[in-house]
């Protein structure tokens, strides 16, 4: 089983690194951008536990580990293994 | 008394906080690895600067799971005297010692250069040794230095005098370009509410010594040792904020 979660800066922090992406789109010509969020992508493969397990399981690893709550917000998902 | 400077695999100012304890300030210090599960019977813990695990993650986010950061919560929640420097800094944010967290700075560059801070608490077991409105000149150098808590926290702060030192110019006045990591109110230093754990972004062991052309930073340990002996001689502690 694997999961995906994405870890990016809440709405109400600056994001310097999205700033600077998005000046850069803009600079280039991508006149339609009109903002731009730089995140983290955590993949990351499960065992022995199910579905219902991991749902628990996910969240409070984001939470503790992977995401400061101060200042990011996460969303994950399960993801197709191949 | 006895200072303890611990060590994570990244460390690279752990040395010369030892060297200032020890042989500028003349205190009793010893090195504790991350991985031991003993604080050695010492009276301040201090957290150096470095790239604690790489930086992996979040700058300090991996070292709060070091066996010995069990050991130095217990050590502070039980009013144990612990000073961050810069890394330990961010340690004992993603720790939760103390409030807030860091970002990348403004200009999106490392920093390493001298700045100005100015003593907005001279209150505390960390700055007692100074005065009110006092400009100390210390070197930074890092990359997240850009502090950040959220509005609530930011009152709490504000409310408790926890805010001890600020980023200004060389007479002591806030600016935007004093300020230059872009951090929130110009925040360079905090204590916890009890007054017991403090984090600076700026390195006082790298100002320590003429030599290096500033021994301005010796106010911060100057004042832990003077908190030490009041506390060995058991007069009255000077405490800040309230629990």
């Amino acid at each position: 089983m694997k999961v995906r979660v994405l870890v990016s800066f809440k709405d109400s922090v600056l994001d310097p690194q999205g700033q600077t992406v998005m000046n850069a789109l803009h600079t280039l010509g991508y006149g339609s951008v009109r903002d731009v969020r730089q995140g983290k992508v955590f993949d990351i493969a499960l065992e022995n536990l199910t579905k219902k397990e991991a749902e628990t399981l996910v969240p409070e690893i984001a939470r503790k580990v992977l995401a400061n709550p101060i200042i990011e917000k996460f969303v994950w998902q399960f993801i197709e293994s191949e | 008394m006895k200072f303890g400077v611990v060590q994570f695999p990244g460390s690279n100012c752990d040395w010369d906080t030892f060297t200032v304890l020890q042989n500028v300030m003349k205190q009793a210090t010893v090195m504790l690895w991350h991985k031991d599960h003993d604080l050695q019977g010492v009276d301040c813990v201090v957290l150096p600067g470095g790239f604690s695990y790489g930086d992996y993650l979040r700058s300090g986010a991996i070292a709060r799971f070091s066996p010995l950061m069990r050991e130095v919560t217990a050590f502070a929640r039980r009013g144990g005297l612990v000073l961050g420097i810069c890394n330990g800094f961010q340690v004992l944010l993603e720790m939760g010692l103390l409030p807030g967290a860091m970002l990348r700075n403004k200009n999106l560059k490392f920093l390493c250069q001298h700045v100005h801070v100015r003593i907005e608490n001279a209150g505390t077991a960390f700055t007692r040794a100074g005065r009110r409105g006092q400009v100390l000149r210390i070197p930074i150098a890092h990359f997240d230095g850009n502090y950040y808590a959220p509005p609530r926290t930011r009152d709490r702060l504000a409310r408790g005098r926890q805010v001890v030192l600020r980023y200004c110019d060389a007479d002591g006045a806030l600016t935007d370009d004093a300020n230059v990591n872009g951090s929130l109110d110009s925040i360079a230093g905090v204590v916890n509410e009890a007054g017991n754990v403090m984090g600076l972004m700026p390195h006082p062991e790298r100002a320590s010594e003429t030599v290096l052309g500033s021994t301005d930073g010796r106010v911060i340990f100057a004042s832990l040792i003077q908190t030490l002996s009041r506390r060995k001689t058991g007069a009255p502690r000077k405490t800040r904020g309230r629990r």
